[in-house]
């Protein structure tokens, strides 16, 4: 005997799918709601803005003001169109409570800064202090990005080919690897910083100085890991290639270098973390140009939103440095399952 | 069957003798001397299908490493075809217990490695094709290893050994992790491969079933340091029934030879 009716099974799945239906619409709502909730955020930051004279003597209220009711308005946009648009419902969705948050802290941030002074001025700038950099201070913030990522790049470049190439030949190598191993326990876990006295007059120049900085910073993880990426690689994928009639050339391009990339990706991700610290340092203490001098000028002038701007730019270039190894990681290792995702 | 006939078409009709002359071979472990070929000397005729079967760690696997020309014996010689054998050739391929895939290459990648090992891989493009066909994974020629079952990527391991028209081939217990069902399938084509290619076989085995099912001669070995203690001719025809009854005294014979007819 069955143990449930025909009426049961047919009513089911339609009480199902009326609370189904409910939830949707209530969920989606939810989301709505947090929408028009980021929109009002923006809308308070643009208006406490107004609310009344600035404490100091900053251009840009007005410019903060406008872009922050530009941001409200557009999110009203959206949320609207959220309604029948279900792309661009999703998109506010996902982003409105971030939102949110954002929007209140500028508003507390300006509020406290501007508008009542309950943070000490000039350590504490309010948003248009930083505004301003960008709209007045931009030729010379453009110069010192630029500069910071010629400096960067080639010292990366070197290190990580140079690194690279190290260490495939002692993971291959147990000639180089005799020869190569000690210095490398010698010299690689010194912090590439502390060369910095002896590599400034050393070198002929002080932008080559920190290349070299540069590079032997980003060398050394890169070394290591790719040393253990060769060492590492089984012997049945040797004897494989050997039986198949692979010549010891294949068996290092073809065989050792791609089994032992996801240990180099490991070591030019470290690498790179190393070298954004020298070349901050290495542009404070020497180099005339970059965003660390940036940094150190504006200090010397005391003038803090230039210096919390200038921060801003950097976290957005590293990040973005990051970000774009990453996505060179994620297509060459394609075959690999389960990678993080930056 | 027009796929097997594009990968004979340049193979040679016959496999390649192989002599093991009186082959000797001991590991030094810790200092240690560990003696695993004990004067071993054993023919295979061209195109022959010879299994070796003997307990677990006996060293049957260091014999094929050796054939493979993997490493050199300590005394004896090994011949194909009255060359002594110095070191790897494509034409002596090696399938091993497990399928050691490169997981950085596609299945057609796999198959394609011992043509590009060889430098001939752009005008024998279609040779990887015919194994891949050869096998039934033409429409996996494009997915990575990781995305293969056991069986499966087994099959891609023996299609990248076929696609070099190996003279033998080298079977190191091939089926010995594969679930017992996809094991029974796989041995029927690995007989009906051998058949249409004509190379000579080597398997390694330590299920004795599977050795009489496949081989023309069973080769018993006995426990380290490996002797041969029978060689025994299958005297039946292919196909072959699991169940025929002259297999299955066979069979006594060899657990007997083994020590292990008691259960049965």
């Amino acid at each position: 005997m069955p143990t449930y009716s025909a009426s049961e099974t047919l009513d089911l799945p339609v009480a199902s799918s009326e609370r189904a239906g409910l939830s949707t619409f209530l969920r989606g709502l939810r989301g709505r709601v947090v929408g028009f909730a980021a929109s009002a955020v923006w809308l308070v930051f643009g208006l406490s803005c107004w609310w009344r004279e600035d404490l100091g003597d900053w251009s840009r209220t007005n410019e903060v003001a406008i872009g922050a009711l530009l941001i409200a308005g557009v999110l009203l946009a959206a949320s609207i169109a959220g309604f029948w648009s279900e792309r661009v419902g999703e998109i506010v969705r996902n982003r409105a409570p971030w939102l949110v948050l954002l929007g209140a802290l500028f508003s507390v941030w300006e509020v406290a800064t501007a508008k009542l002074g309950w943070l000490p001025l000039p350590f504490f700038p309010p948003p248009q202090a930083i505004v301003e950099v960008f709209t007045d201070d931009l030729p010379k913030l453009l110069d010192s990005v630029i500069s910071s990522i010629k400096l960067q790049l080639g010292g990366y470049a070197i290190g990580a080919g140079l690194g690279f190439i190290t260490g495939v030949s002692i993971g291959w190598s147990r000639a180089v690897g005799y020869w190569v191993h000690p210095l490398l326990r010698f010299i690689g876990p010194l912090p590439a910083t502390a060369w910095l006295p002896i590599a400034f007059f050393a070198f002929p120049s002080s932008w080559s100085a920190s290349t070299f900085l540069i590079a032997l910073a980003t060398g050394f993880p890169v070394t290591v890991l790719t040393w253990s990426g060769v060492a590492s690689v089984s012997n049945a994928y040797y004897d494989v290639a050997r039986t198949l009639g692979a010549k010891p050339s294949f068996l290092v391009f073809k065989v050792a270098i791609p089994a032992a990339l996801p240990h180099v990706f490991v070591g030019l991700f470290m690498g790179l973390g190393a070298s954004f610290a020298v070349l901050v340092v290495a542009e404070m203490m020497g180099v005339k140009s970059g965003l660390g001098w940036y940094l150190q000028w504006a200090q010397g002038w005391a003038s803090y939103s230039n210096m919390y701007a200038a921060l801003l730019v950097m976290s957005l270039l590293c990040s973005g440095a990051i970000t774009l190894l990453f996505k060179v990681r994620d297509r060459l290792l394609i075959w690999q399952k389960g990678v993080v995702k930056w | 069957m027009v796929s097997a006939l594009a990968l004979k078409q340049e193979a040679p009709l016959a496999g390649a003798a192989l002599d093991v002359d009186d082959v000797s071979h001991h590991f030094d472990i810790d200092g240690k001397v560990l003696p695993v070929l004990d004067h071993v000397t054993l023919n295979a005729k061209p195109g022959a299908f010879v299994a070796l079967l003997g307990p677990s760690g006996c060293g049957k696997s260091t014999l094929l490493r050796l054939v493979a020309g993997l490493e050199p014996p300590r005394s004896g010689r090994l011949l194909e075809d009255g060359r002594v054998i110095t070191g790897p050739h494509p034409s002596r391929v090696v399938v091993f217990q497990d399928p050691t895939l490169f997981p950085w290459r596609t299945v057609w990648k796999n198959v394609a490695l011992g043509l590009e090992a060889q430098g001939i891989i752009k005008s024998e493009r279609h040779r990887v094709d015919a194994a891949l066909e050869l096998v039934g994974l033409s429409s996996f020629a494009n997915a990575y290893p990781h995305q293969l079952s056991g069986g499966m990527a087994q099959r891609v391991s023996l299609a990248r050994a076929l696609v070099n028209d190996p003279q033998i081939l080298i079977l190191d217990e091939p089926l010995g992790k594969l679930d017992s069902l996809t094991r029974l399938s796989m041995q029927t084509e690995i007989v009906s491969l051998w058949q249409r290619n004509g190379f000579t076989t080597l398997l390694v085995t330590h299920d004795v079933e599977e050795a009489l099912f496949l081989a023309q001669r069973v080769v018993v070995f006995s426990d380290r340091p490996a002797r041969i203690k029978a060689d025994i001719a299958v005297d039946r025809p292919y196909p072959r029934r699991r169940g025929d009854p002259r297999l299955a005294e066979l069979r006594h014979d060899i657990l007997g030879l083994l020590g292990l007819d008691a259960t049965w």
